[in-house]
């Protein structure tokens, strides 16, 4: 090898500059080093995400042939004020409305005392044992879960069996098992910063509360909760926005009478795309209606 | 066991800042799995009294503030306040209050708000909280900071806040655990100073975790040296530090010439090892005259340190014996010092300044 001979001369200091033209260039030219380092992800967000988002938007405005069923580019309310007139579309947003926040809710519940398991008194073993099992789900399909719920709920299914023994019912499909399923797709989203966020509570701020006589209820309300806030609102914000745009979950656990908005928007997404269009703003709306709430409450202004 | 008459401990934020009380911790031990933190302790500390407990970390100090807080359960024993069993009650029926270590204030409340919280939780009217929360930061001299958020404060700053809300509640004894410890040399002089004062002022029984000799030796009324969970010697700053008891407390305090048995008994007729502190040995040429009260060694310097006040000389003997002596600086101050590096000497100390370690 011609390593051994060359080794010595490469230590020697160089004087005769190297020779980059495209490094240089990049060198004296900051906007351009700026420019290559985002020319990618600008071009997925630009040109994929709000361009699709756009022309969704666009769509919900356009006019569909009464006769002929074909979309015709236009301008027209018409859509959105079927939202409005419509009772079974009213009903349906309340409906997933009020889905998207039990799931939220529950999974809050959940998720709290958990997090403060595992943060504060599991050992090291039961806390990673726990982590995995919190995000176990993850790993499986969406569908795969949906399925392992419906197997669970049917009318054959567990519980029917079990209730069955003493002459009971089990719980059938309907509203409650969709905000269960919900709640176990997205609890990991709710589970996981809260979690987090309840490990970096130190664990003297506990014994400084009991110190100064706060009982432990009293503890987590005056001292975890508002430091959990931030997490809370960060995993809600997952748990709320995807229950709002579910619609599987109600296609095969929800039984009669629980469609969702997402329920609507597909069966219209080849009937009358401006319609389908129209209705999946109101999601979007219901998302930026919450943000804007928590953020009223002045909840992140001390963090 | 002293008559009281005091009401469920619970009930008493209202008592006098005046009253205090005792702790004393009975055959108190502490495991954690299988190590043992704490062993067999017996430990008495009086009404009123500003009490240190020290040790290196691991010694079990702080395992034992937290037992009399009530943040850790005993193994076995009996952790007694003001006479009464307090070993089963939980944290928040204790009359003690903590100054935590890294002070624990609550992030999201503010410094007034901080102060206030034992008050809230004990539900007192609301006017009351406002008094007292003012007079509280009064005391420590920060009404100023009051709006504040705990992170905007300085160390010093967030220090007496946690001082000001442990002595709100009128705890009967406060316990403080290495509460100077994340403060610079010179902040922390001054925080010593101010706690001796608080102290005063308040009256009530101070129990205080340290790894920091000399802050223990400046601060307290007694000294409760630990080691590997046991307490090797109490007694007051003076007395653990002319007459420690054990090898580990005379190393552990100050630096010490320890001198093995052997070479003891020959040297001083002494029945075991002994201790000299470096300030009680003085340098002499070696055909200097002594008395016959004093003992000595001759050997050569190895080394100088110069401390500012005074300077250490490192001696050391034919038969690998090494002594600090240390001579204060209070010649003129561009005097040459008079034993040089190399310089045969004569290392002499009185008998009874040795202090025998078995």
């Amino acid at each position: 090898m011609t390593s051994t001979a060359s080794a010595p001369t490469r230590s020697e200091p160089q004087a005769v500059p190297l020779h980059r033209p495209v490094s240089t260039a990049l060198h004296r030219r900051p906007r351009l080093r700026l420019g290559a380092l985002l020319a990618l992800p600008l071009t997925w967000l630009v040109g994929l995400y709000i361009f699709s988002l756009a022309l969704l938007l666009i769509t919900a405005f356009w006019l569909v042939d009464p006769f002929t069923s074909l979309v015709r580019p236009g301008f027209t309310l018409d859509n959105f004020a079927l939202l409005f007139s419509n009772p079974a579309y009213v009903s349906t947003s309340l409906r997933t409305l009020g889905i998207a926040l039990a799931v939220t809710a529950l999974s809050a519940v959940f998720a709290i005392p958990l997090g403060i398991f595992m943060a504060k008194i599991a050992s090291p073993w039961m806390r990673a044992v726990l982590a995995v099992a919190i995000t176990l789900p993850l790993w499986a399909g969406y569908l795969v879960k949906i399925v392992a719920m419906r197997i669970t709920f049917t009318e054959e299914g567990f519980f029917n069996s079990v209730a069955g023994l003493i002459g009971g019912r089990g719980p059938g499909f309907g509203i409650p098992i969709v905000i269960l399923t919900l709640t176990y797709l997205w609890f990991p989203y709710m589970a996981l910063p809260v979690y987090t966020a309840i490990r970096q509570i130190p664990v003297n701020l506990f014994d400084a509360s009991a110190d100064l006589g706060a009982q432990g209820w009293t503890t987590i309300r005056t001292v975890v909760m508002p430091l959990l806030t931030p997490a809370l609102i960060a995993g809600s914000v997952f748990t709320f926005s995807l229950s709002l745009g579910d619609y599987l979950a109600a296609r095969f656990v929800g039984g009669p009478n629980s469609q969702m908005i997402g329920s609507i928007i597909a069966s219209n997404i080849n009937l009358n795309p401006p319609v389908a269009a129209a209705f999946s703003v109101v999601p979007i709306a219901f998302v930026v209606i919450y943000l804007l709430v928590t953020r009223r409450t002045g909840a992140l202004e001390r963090m | 066991m002293p008559a009281t008459d005091t009401t469920a401990p619970a009930t008493t934020p209202d008592a006098p800042s005046s009253e205090t009380a005792g702790v004393e911790l009975r055959g108190v031990s502490k495991h954690f799995g299988d190590m043992v933190a704490v062993r067999e302790l017996d430990l008495t500390v009086a009404p009123g009294e500003f009490f240190s407990m020290l040790g290196p970390s691991g010694s079990g100090k702080t395992t034992v503030l937290r037992m009399i807080a009530g943040f850790e359960d005993v193994t076995s024993g009996q952790i007694l306040l003001d006479g009464q069993d307090v070993t089963a009650a939980a944290p928040f029926d204790r009359t003690v209050n903590t100054v935590f270590q890294d002070y624990a204030l609550f992030p999201h409340m503010t410094i007034a708000e901080n102060v206030a919280y034992g008050l809230k939780v004990r539900k007192t009217p609301k006017t009351e909280i406002t008094a007292r929360v003012g007079e509280s930061l009064e005391q420590v001299r920060l009404s100023h900071v009051a709006d504040r958020l705990p992170h905007q404060l300085s160390g010093g700053q967030r220090q007496r806040i946690a001082l000001a809300r442990a002595l709100i509640l009128r705890p009967r004894v406060l316990l403080l655990d290495e509460p100077l410890g994340a403060l610079d040399k010179q902040l922390r002089e001054q925080m010593q100073i101010e706690l001796k004062q608080i102290q005063r002022e308040v009256g009530i029984t101070f129990v205080f975790v340290t790894h920091d000799q000399e802050e223990a030796l400046t601060l307290s009324d007694r000294i409760a040296v630990f080691n590997e969970g046991r307490v090797e010697q109490v007694g007051t700053p003076r007395e653990v530090y002319e007459y420690p008891q054990t090898a580990f407390v005379a190393s552990f305090l100050g630096i010490s010439n320890l001198i093995p048995a052997d070479l003891a008994r020959e040297l001083a007729g002494a029945e075991g090892a002994i201790s000299v502190r470096p300030e009680r040995v003085r340098l002499a040429a070696t055909d200097a005259s002594m008395s016959a009260a004093e003992t000595s060694v001759i050997g050569t310097i190895t080394e100088t340190v110069y401390t500012g006040p005074a300077t250490r000389y490192i001696v050391t003997t034919d038969y690998g014996l090494t002594i600090v002596a240390e001579r204060h600086n209070d010649h003129a101050p561009d005097d040459t010092a008079p034993f040089h590096r190399g310089d045969q000497v004569r290392a002499i100390w009185y008998r009874e300044h040795a202090a025998l370690v078995p």
